[in-house]
């Protein structure tokens, strides 16, 4: 079941087209990874979802339902370039973009001393933005992003600016929130997080989406059936049988870690066969293909085209 | 909650909280007290002094003609000059008046001798009485009778009626409603440009401090604009009610504590003997002149319909010119890219104060009439012209097409905010801006 669906969305502005038929589809409760290099257009698609910008033709559902005005307040946005009133004091600030998601008073303010507790900033309530650091302000965005409790959460670059240790906090927080219930689109470079947070990843290059799937998914589709096997021998192993190919073998302290490609209709059980008798085996994994190398390979691949 | 008020009310707290906003709220009633009272003030106390005069008149003509006066004395005495600065200046602090004998028989030059910088009703007295013993010797020696001169002075009292629609007759004072003109028409133009530029240096902050994506992900660009203009348009309206109420009461402190509730007798000798030597102490009688001028606008003359028209005036040109900046503030990257798109948009408005000349001088004129209809100079012009009484047809005219030219100008500037607010990093040009505007 989806949350948010975009369906063939088109925008350009004067001479330059930013979006071509750009379609996602968003599950309910899950993480999607929005991925592209700069400039491909995900901002634009994300101010589109946000009823920031107004696309040329297509169509948002949330839902189901074609989306309006008032649904913004379903959704909790960080953009990527964001900010707060320098002069205003924290907490002020944070019920007032609480109020403006539609949020009553009361009910920010009690919502958001929860938060602020658990981020254990509640000693900032009443200090002026411009005394605190960015880091600081990164915390106190995420909070206002989060309080009004979205059904769909969107956040652009999200780590940028914190330490490793906020970053560790926020990922969990942000895995708490889809337990909860949320959807999450999640737009970075930082292709590390997207490996352990997404659920589905879409990659947009040069306004048009070239890879969409769900992630585990998208990394056996281009898994190259290379295994990596370590193994203790007097010598380097020998494969002279159809179908199995070694790329390279390295040695440290007596061990060999060799890399090796199975092709036709060998299976993986095969090759370990055929090393059994040659060496002692103690690692024997497959290479799967990070999602950074799978995002160079498509935007590069792209390019030629 | 309306979001837009949400918006309103922080842009308003936000604005009417701050220390700048407190200080002149004060600082401007007691400056405009101040400026009304002090001179009176001042004059009133520098007087208390008493001065002497040393008079040594080498021609003859003024003895005993210089008449001790409140706070003058006048004595004689036949030294010297070198003696007499000696005797008078050094050893008694006095002034000395040197009348030397000219060649010509005829005294018209006169030396004054002080240590300090002698007052200037001293000198105004001084030169009053020369001028009229010469006068009055030479028109005796073409054998003309200095009384029959005197005798033949009128003083001619004009009064102006208006008569109004009505048929009422109302008596009517120019000098007053000049005095009101040119004040609501600068208070006009000052409070649109002062508010103005809130609403620029407000929308650029939110630019560059970069909030507005998060905000405009909750509300609509316009929202957030009007309600931006609304909100500061109420801040404007609070100073100008503050600053009414507060000058008020600041003149009834400064009357009843600074002359101790003797203010208005003071006022009353100082002007019989401000009477008695005539205009030429007229630049010490300004600070009488003002507190009339006051005392008369406040005795009811158009009062409530000033303030009426001020407020609408203010509000329809605030919002005209409002849109405008908050354009502006949304269109550019950087404050020196400001000036390119601020100059045009002002031209107008300081335009009208520059008719100011013009528009008092012949407010029923049809130069002063198109003026008070353009949206663009309507405000300042209409200020300007209503004190001197402006047809009805006139006044709705000018309202309607202010109300419809902000309306305009509302509706350009949201176009060209809604794109420029998103747009970082770009050097924008009138052709970029035309590209906003035609975009749908």
């Amino acid at each position: 079941m989806s949350l948010l669906q975009a369906i063939n969305v088109t925008k350009s502005y004067a001479g330059h087209k930013a979006l071509a038929n750009v379609s996602i589809d968003v599950d309910q409760q899950s993480i999607f990874g929005l991925l592209g290099p700069n400039g491909a257009g995900k901002t634009t698609l994300i101010r589109i979802i946000n009823m920031i910008l107004a696309k040329d033709s297509g169509e948002i559902l949330l839902d189901g339902k074609k989306i309006t005005a008032s649904d913004t307040q379903f959704i909790g946005y960080l953009p990527e370039e964001r900010g707060l009133y320098k002069k205003m004091k924290v907490g002020e600030q944070a019920l007032y973009l609480a109020q403006l998601k539609g949020m009553p008073k009361q009910e920010a303010y009690t919502k958001l001393k929860e938060w602020f507790d658990k981020f254990d900033i509640g000693s900032w309530w009443h200090k002026k933005v411009e005394e605190l650091s960015k880091g600081m302000q990164q915390k106190v965005q995420f909070i206002v992003t989060v309080v009004h409790q979205p059904k769909l959460l969107i956040f652009d670059e999200p780590f940028s600016g914190f330490d490793p240790i906020n970053v560790n906090l926020l990922k969990e927080e942000i895995l708490k929130l889809r337990a909860d219930g949320a959807t999450i689109i999640f737009s970075t470079h930082n292709m590390a997080s997207v490996e352990e947070l997404c659920d589905h990843i879409a990659l947009i290059n040069n306004s048009k989406v070239i890879l969409s799937g769900e992630i585990n998914e998208i990394i056996n589709r281009f898994k190259a059936n290379i295994f990596e096997v370590t193994y203790k021998s007097p010598k380097e192993l020998l494969l002279d049988e159809d179908g199995l190919t070694v790329l390279s073998t390295e040695k440290t302290n007596g061990t060999f870690n060799s890399r090796i490609k199975i092709t036709g209709s060998r299976s993986p059980n095969e090759l370990l066969q055929a090393i059994m008798h040659q060496a002692e085996i103690t690692t024997y994994q497959e290479v799967l293909p990070s999602i950074n190398d799978i995002f160079i390979q498509e935007v590069n691949r792209a390019k030629h085209e | 909650m309306n979001k837009t008020l949400l918006i309103i009310k922080r842009e308003y707290l936000s604005r009417v909280k701050k220390k700048s906003f407190i200080i002149m709220t004060i600082l401007g009633p007691l400056l405009m007290a101040a400026t009304i009272i002090l001179p009176a003030f001042l004059a009133d106390w520098s007087e208390a002094t008493k001065k002497r005069v040393a008079v040594l008149d080498e021609t003859g003509w003024f003895l005993e003609k210089f008449k001790d006066q409140e706070n003058i004395t006048f004595y004689y005495i036949y030294d010297d000059l070198e003696t007499g600065k000696e005797n008078a200046i050094h050893e008694k602090g006095d002034l000395l008046l040197y009348i030397p004998r000219t060649q010509l028989n005829i005294p018209v030059n006169a030396q004054l001798y002080s240590t300090a910088q002698p007052g200037l009703n001293v000198t105004a007295y001084i030169r009053t009485v020369m001028k009229k013993e010469i006068e009055d010797r030479k028109l005796l020696a073409s054998g003309i009778d200095p009384e029959v001169i005197k005798s033949a002075k009128v003083n001619i009292n004009l009064t102006t009626y208006r008569i109004d629609e009505g048929g009422i007759e109302k008596k009517s004072n120019t000098e007053v409603e000049v005095g009101l003109a040119i004040f609501a028409g600068i208070m006009i133009y000052f409070f649109i440009f002062m508010f103005g530029a809130q609403v620029l240096k407000g929308v650029m902050e939110e630019k560059s401090s970069r909030i507005v994506e998060v905000i405009i992900s909750s509300v609509k660009p316009f929202q957030l604009m009007m309600g931006k203009i609304v909100g500061i348009a109420l801040v404007g309206l609070t100073q100008f009610f503050l600053w009414i109420v507060l000058t008020a009461v600041f003149l009834g402190i400064f009357q009843s504590g600074l002359f101790g509730g003797g203010f208005p007798e003071n006022i009353m000798q100082w002007d019989q003997s401000g009477q008695a030597i005539e205009q030429s102490i007229q630049a010490e009688n300004m600070g009488l002149d003002k507190l009339e001028l006051v005392k008369e606008i406040i005795d009811g003359i158009n009062f409530r319909i000033m303030i009426f028209s001020f407020i609408f005036y203010f509000l329809g040109g605030f919002l005209l010119y409002a849109s405008l900046f908050a354009a502006i503030g949304g269109a550019v990257d950087q404050d020196a890219d400001t000036q390119q798109f601020m100059l045009p948009v002002s031209i107008p408005l300081v335009f009208s104060v520059m008719m100011t000349g013009v528009i008092i001088n012949q407010p029923d004129s049809s130069l002063s009439m198109w003026l008070s209809f353009i949206p663009f100079t309507s405000p300042v012009t209409m200020m300007m012209r209503i004190p001197f009484g402006v047809p009805l047809w006139q006044v709705w005219t000018s309202a309607v097409l202010l109300v419809m030219g902000f309306i305009v100008t509302t509706w350009l500037a949201a176009k060209i905010y809604r794109t420029g607010i998103l747009m970082y990093g770009k050097k924008v040009s009138y052709t970029e801006i035309w590209k906003w505007l035609k975009n749908k």
